[in-house]
């Protein structure tokens, strides 16, 4: 049944991506790529792999964007022009339009945890849920011909026989600098509610009306470089010098 | 948007029969010629193969039959169910027209109802996406609407030969989908899009946002289904194409054979604007999908 759970689901399982800490090394694409082509549904296929034209299914992409405010191109002017690496998958929306556009019923948002899934056997492959997500979060496997998607590793977060510390999603567990946070997000007093409410987590393109669960958490200021660098440089500064050095910065003054 | 020819061939087509239907089913055509039997055998035939070729896109089409389950979300599960629904009423005016020369009021009432809100569940498949500012419009379903009746009229004309009412009819469809067409594309062209490269990282807050590097050396699938830009190279140059093939000589044709009146030459001058009409709307669709700009492309 493609239609939305007919109440908000209370539980609402998603990630909270810090944009201050990643530093864009790929590891959570790798590690979702390799967890996901062997578990739930057919695998994440690559096409011509060692041709020249390379191409695959991946769930979760990093994105590198280049920022500048007004007149932030030359360094220590109005602020610094920064990068800013930005992983990208599914953000499991409350309205996921995805959903709602699948003619099979085989995208479904789960009740009990708000988790937007596809059941593969039921997936015609027509494309339509990636046209209606605006945040790319769906790919056509070429090979199975069916959607694939974020599944917020549904099969690692109630797994039992794996260790409690493995119970987070491939991505969160395999980020090295904690950038990616797994959690509910329908807790107010949950960890992830708690860092979005501190450190102002906002949604992607809130005005496509999709209330995405996932939040990212904005780049903390940084300090203008024209403000930590000292007026006289490091090198001509020979303030505070004592005995023998002060009598040397002297005579060669001098000289 | 990728132009996928299966979609453009099923979208015109489709629509094409669909518009004719409907005039089949005012009962413009007088059931007992043998080019009214023909034109139920046409609509019959366009409808067919535009659903054929809506299949020749799917990753899994021996599981298309499911797509019909989700009519109260989808404008997809809907268009298939009425395409379905359709057909069963229209078929049965064909064969009341084929074998007994009649044409059933209610009957044909039906096939209209059932076509229109088929063609409009069509159009309601683009035009209910957010995510393309160009097609999330009620103006999309107009002009699919009137690019439908307009067809209707033309392929209805040709069959009659000498019905000016059907050619008049004819002739004022297609200026009327002219009209919501250049009303559409103005829309499209002038259109703020309501998703940034700001709003998309929610980075505007810092300043300009540029994509520095992208996730893969390559394409990957969302690149070539949402950043199709083939072509929006000659986007200018299609849209003469279809503007001269779409509308004006089919109206130079209609305006021949209503001055002729009836006859060979009349005949020829009404099929050479149903071809005419026909490619102009093929360009018209392959320009609707491959000028379409996706939201997603704020983050490439």
């Amino acid at each position: 049944m493609t239609s939305l759970p007919q109440n908000r689901t209370a539980k609402k399982l998603g990630l909270v991506i810090d944009l201050d800490v990643c530093v864009g090394c790929h590891a959570c694409v790798i590690s979702c790529k390799e967890w996901n082509t062997g578990g739930y549904g057919s695998a994440l296929s690559d096409q011509h792999p060692y041709g020249a034209d390379v191409s695959g299914t991946f769930l979760n992409r990093i994105h590198s964007f280049e920022v500048a405010p007004e007149g932030g191109q030359i360094i220590g002017e109005a602020g610094d022009a920064r990068v800013v690496h930005f992983p990208k998958s599914c953000l499991h929306c409350e309205d996921a339009p995805c959903v709602t556009v699948c003619p099979t019923g085989a995208s479904y948002k789960r009740v009990e945890d708000g988790i937007v899934l596809v059941d593969e056997d039921k997936c015609i492959g027509c494309g339509l849920c990636a046209w209606a997500c605006a945040y790319g979060a769906r790919e056509m496997d070429l090979a199975a011909g069916v959607m694939k998607k974020c599944t917020l590793c549904v099969d690692r977060v109630y797994n039992e026989t794996l260790k409690q510390e493995d119970r987070v999603p491939s991505c969160v567990r395999t980020c090295p600098v904690n950038a990616r946070h797994f959690g509910d997000l329908g807790d107010p007093n949950s960890d992830v509610a708690i860092m979005v409410v501190e450190r102002g987590g906002f949604d992607l393109m809130p005005e496509q009306g999709t209330r995405p669960t996932n939040k990212y958490l904005p780049p903390r200021p940084r300090t203008s470089l024209s403000d930590s660098a000292p007026i006289i440089p490091l090198a001509e500064n020979t303030e505070g010098a004592r005995g023998f050095f002060a009598w040397l910065d002297k005579t060669l003054d001098r000289i | 948007m990728h132009p996928a020819y299966s979609i453009i061939v099923f979208t015109t087509l489709s629509g094409l029969g669909y518009g004719l239907a409907v005039v089949l089913g005012l009962g413009f055509l007088d059931p007992s010629l043998l080019m009214t039997k023909l034109a139920y055998l046409t609509s019959l035939a366009l409808i067919s193969i535009g659903l054929a070729a809506s299949l020749l896109h799917l990753g899994n089409p021996q599981r298309a039959w499911r797509a019909l389950s989700q009519w109260r979300s989808s404008w997809l599960s809907r268009e298939g169910v009425m395409a379905i629904a359709t057909f069963i009423p229209l078929t049965f005016s064909a064969a009341l027209a084929i074998f007994a020369d009649r044409h059933d009021v209610i009957l044909g009432f039906i096939t209209v109802l059932g076509a229109l809100v088929t063609v409009y569940c069509t159009s309601m498949i683009y035009a209910s996406l957010k995510t393309v500012d160009s097609w999330h419009t009620k103006l999309t379903p107009l002009c699919f609407l009137l690019f439908s009746l307009a067809g209707g009229f033309l392929f209805a004309s040709a069959f009659v030969g000498n019905g000016l009412v059907e050619e008049l009819l004819a002739l004022l469809f297609v200026f009327l989908a002219l009209i919501a067409k250049l009303v559409w594309r103005n829309r499209a062209t002038t259109l703020l899009p309501i998703s940034t490269p700001e709003t998309a990282t929610g980075l505007g807050f810092i300043g300009k946002v540029r994509l520095f590097e992208r996730p893969h050396t390559l394409d990957n699938y969302l690149t070539r289904e949402m950043g199709f830009r083939v072509a929006r190279k000659h986007a200018a140059k299609l849209w003469v194409i279809a503007f001269i093939c779409g509308v004006v000589l089919p109206i130079l044709a209609l305006l021949l054979a209503m001055t002729i009146g009836e006859g060979l030459t009349a005949q020829i001058a009404l099929v050479f604007s149903v071809i005419a009409y026909v490619l102009g709307i093929l360009v018209e669709r392959w320009l609707f999908f491959g000028e379409a700009k996706h939201a997603v492309m704020n983050y490439y």
